[in-house]
């Protein structure tokens, strides 16, 4: 068979990670192969080669046969390889126009004047072909998340690519949108462009896929057909492990309310939000990008200013107006963002550790520095916390190390609300089991935790509840028995909403 | 193996770096001038650094939160006025030093205000305190200088303990307990926290603003404490003294190695940094260069001693 491309032996070390070693990919023309692996298996790393953004440190990459070197983004585009990232890289105060030809407008006479009479049609022609209602005369501003997702697209088929690398084109969208992408990707197919279709959520694999590789830890796992594989299959590719290992769910005692909102609002992101949490209980929180569930976090941890609405801790009314008060009265906060928000990245192990609770060890202000060593050492030991030691600069460990030490902050200060904001992003597997495995513990000793994440797999195995928000509203609590992949991503998507009682409990 | 020996040396570059440049400074002088490597001389050194030094301690604690104070001369300036006004119009000595501390402090406090409270960038806060400080030190004044004061006072500029200079002492001791705060401390490691990532530290937690606050009311305090050096050197308060101090204690501080950016920083640096430009202003006066020149000199050594920590940070990351 005549590839398209193939990659071959593709490493590529990160100041302390192995990204990627050995790995390979190969793509026929109009197949859309999908590439499956968990967060930090290496998928945006070998696609961003792909793509320039990084030399590969080794391997080869051939392009219909011949053996290319893509240096930066520009070669890739010359090669017609296109991206079209997550995050998506439209200009919004362009038109739809402006954007697609940008950086290689058409010019017309002498000394040079845009041809937008040609530029409006040939980007019309694309539109038209592909049943796309878009003006090209439309500012990226006033389209959704799904038509510039779609404007991207034309992009990249105006600039000739026959290689589109998708990078979680569904993240952000919501089902009808969905289905219209897919059937953009089929025309597309039939143009014979290729696609790398990256995604972790599995049901995908099937509807769009016509083979799927399986990356995991940096390694290629396995390359197959998506309509015979097995979901149950994949999954153990992706996680080298059955899920019932992966997710070591332990059932606790529930005990008494730790927390309970009440009607809390601010505005603009968070519409009157009411609901308890038990000692022993996980309450994981679901929802799209945006949908405000890192606010509500902050609001209850007294992060941001302008919030309104009650929360009691442990019965008691408080007045959480600040992280200090928050912590004081024995809540936790994790967050989303662990090197912009989360550690003092030039600090020692120890010293990030230590940073909740340093008046402990330091009662007069003078840091008993003895002590602070000691204890931060049993953590480390605790928490399996892999660094060379505690005076290592903690920007030197690996994510998933760095996500324990952050832990190890709030349980040397012992907590009893731990709120974990996106606990497992972007940290290997093997991080994710141990960080599982420490919630079930702190559930044991009767602590509460509050788990965000947008990972659906994750968050139905490892809750008791499932809150799901939409738009800044709480649009459903689901009982563990209740709760399934359909049923969140539709109050999610606000396809469903469930009537709360106005406790916030069903 | 040859690589292992050639990191450490650079390892020992980057952190005594400045030292060295001093080290380097002071042998190139004792050979080519026969006045300079004398026990007068040095204490002349000593002396004439000393009050850059001690509001480059203040200077490096707000650096290292991750801000910068440009109304240290200006606050200098002032409380050395007020302290004279208070002593000429006959309260005690002691009690105007006193007051004159607590003035300073209460200075400071006002920065630390409009910076945390007020949400001001300190560059912008300390900008118009400085500029308001001085403003007030001419209005008082009527731009005159305060004098006639008391004989006691030039104990601080000009008096000995045992033998040694005052104002080289209390630099000396002031930085020593400034190095023990940011080592040992609570307050120490909440600076270096506040100005690596504030919002964590936040987040942690710690009462931020609380902390920067205290940062602010030093520097305030220690800008007092050096008006009180100078006068006592100069027997008189002048409403255009520190003029260009914030510049000069901000090179110290940096030539020592404090990162602008904050979160990194020594008062031993800082020390050695205020130590190279007083040593240069001194040789360059003893061969007889004009001092126009030493501007020049420092400022070329400000950006090559910057230059050498991003070489050397540039190397780490790779």
């Amino acid at each position: 068979m005549e590839y398209r491309l193939s990659m071959n032996k593709i490493n590529k070390t990160f100041p302390g990670v192995q990204a990627l070693s050995n790995v390979k990919l190969d793509l026929v023309p109009g197949e859309v192969h999908v590439l499956l692996g968990e967060n930090g298996a290496g998928k945006s790393t070998l696609m961003k080669i792909l793509a320039g953004v990084y030399p590969p440190d080794q391997g080869e990459i051939l392009i219909n046969g011949q053996k290319v070197v893509i240096n930066n983004t520009g070669d890739a585009a010359s090669l017609g390889i296109s991206m079209i990232y997550q995050e998506l890289n439209l200009i919004p105060d362009l038109t739809v126009v402006e954007n697609i030809f940008i950086n290689r407008e058409l010019i017309q006479g002498w000394p040079g004047r845009y041809n937008w009479k040609e530029m409006n049609r040939q980007a019309g022609e694309i539109l038209a072909d592909l049943n796309l209602a878009i003006d090209p005369g439309n500012y990226i501003r006033d389209l959704s998340v799904a038509q510039q997702q779609m404007v991207e697209i034309v992009r990249s088929i105006s600039s000739n690519s026959k290689i589109i690398i998708m990078d979680e084109p569904t993240a952000a969208l919501a089902e009808q949108e969905i289905t219209e992408l897919f059937k953009q990707i089929k025309l597309l197919k039939e143009k014979t462009v290729s696609i790398i279709y990256i995604s972790h959520r599995l049901p995908e694999v099937k509807e769009i896929g016509d083979r799927v590789t399986v990356l995991r830890d940096g390694k290629y796992v396995s390359t197959e057909d998506a309509k015979r594989v097995k979901t149950e299959q994949l999954i153990k590719m992706m996680v080298g492990r059955d899920i019932k290992e992966f997710f070591p769910k332990e059932d606790t005692e529930k005990g008494s309310e730790v927390l309970r909102v009440k009607n809390l609002k601010r505005k603009g992101v968070l519409d009157d939000i009411s609901f308890s949490l038990q000692q022993g209980e996980v309450l994981g929180f679901a929802g799209l990008m945006g949908s405000g569930r890192t606010e509500l976090m902050r609001a209850i941890f007294g992060a941001d200013q302008g919030v309104e609405g009650k929360i009691y801790v442990k019965g008691t009314e408080l007045v959480i107006d600040s992280p200090e008060t928050a912590v004081k009265n024995g809540i936790a906060l994790l967050t989303e963002d662990r090197k912009s928000s989360g550690l003092i990245l030039n600090f020692a192990v120890y010293q990030n550790i230590s940073l909740a609770t340093l008046e402990k060890y330091a009662p007069r202000g003078v840091i008993d520095q003895k002590r602070e060593r000691k204890r931060a050492g049993e953590l480390v030991v605790a928490l399996k916390i892999k660094t060379p030691g505690l005076e290592t600069v903690v920007n030197s460990l690996s994510g998933g190390n760095q996500q324990k030490v952050i832990l190890a902050r709030w349980l040397y200060r012992n907590a009893e609300i731990i709120i974990l904001d996106e606990p497992t992003r972007g940290i290997d597997v093997g991080a994710k089991v141990e960080i599982y495995q420490l919630i079930n513990q702190l559930t044991k000793q009767g602590k509460a935790v509050i788990m965000v994440s947008s990972d659906l797999p994750e968050i139905l195995a490892m809750s008791d509840r499932i809150a799901v928000m939409y738009e800044g509203k709480l649009n459903g609590i689901l009982s563990r028995e209740e709760a399934g992949p359909e049923k969140i991503m539709q109050l999610a998507t606000g396809v469903m909403t469930m009537n709360l009682t106005k406790e916030g409990s069903i | 193996m040859k690589n292992g020996v050639k990191d450490e040396l650079r390892v020992l570059l980057s952190k005594y770096g400045p030292f060295f440049i001093l080290l380097a400074m002071l042998i190139i002088l004792s050979i080519i001038s026969p006045y300079f490597f004398t026990v007068l001389n040095l204490t002349t050194i000593l002396i004439q650094t000393a009050v850059v030094a001690i509001i480059a301690i203040g200077q490096t604690l707000v650096i290292i939160t991750g801000g910068i104070d440009l109304s240290v001369g200006s606050y200098l300036c002032l409380s050395a006025i007020i302290a004279g006004l208070m002593m000429t119009s006959g309260l005690p000595l002691a009690l105007s030093l006193i007051l004159a501390l607590v003035f300073g402090s209460f200075l400071g406090f006002i920065n630390g205000f409009i910076v945390t409270k007020m949400k001001v960038p300190p560059f912008i806060a300390t900008l118009g305190t400085m500029g308001m400080a001085r403003g007030t030190a001419l209005v008082i004044t009527g731009g005159l200088p305060v004098s006639r004061l008391p004989e006691a006072l030039a104990w601080f500029g000009r008096g000995t303990i045992l033998g040694m200079p005052v104002p080289p002492i209390i630099f000396v001791v002031t930085a020593l307990f400034f190095s023990w705060v940011l080592i040992s401390t609570r307050l120490g490691r909440y600076i270096y926290a506040i100005g690596s990532n504030r919002e964590a530290t936040k987040l942690s937690g710690i009462n931020t603003d609380k902390y920067l606050l205290i940062v602010y009311v030093i520097a305030g305090f220690l800008s007092a404490v050096a008006g009180i050096v100078l006068i006592g050197r100069l027997g008189s308060a002048h409403p255009t003294a520190g003029i260009g101090y914030e510049l000069n204690t901000i090179a110290a501080a940096v030539i020592g190695g404090t990162s602008l950016s904050g979160g990194i920083g020594k008062i031993s640096g800082t020390i050695i940094g205020a130590l190279i430009m007083g040593v240069l202003n001194n040789g360059f006066t003893l061969l007889g260069v004009s001092s126009f020149y030493q501007q020049i000199a420092i400022g070329a050594v400000v950006v090559l001693a910057v230059f050498a920590d991003v070489l050397q940070q540039g190397k780490v990351k790779q």
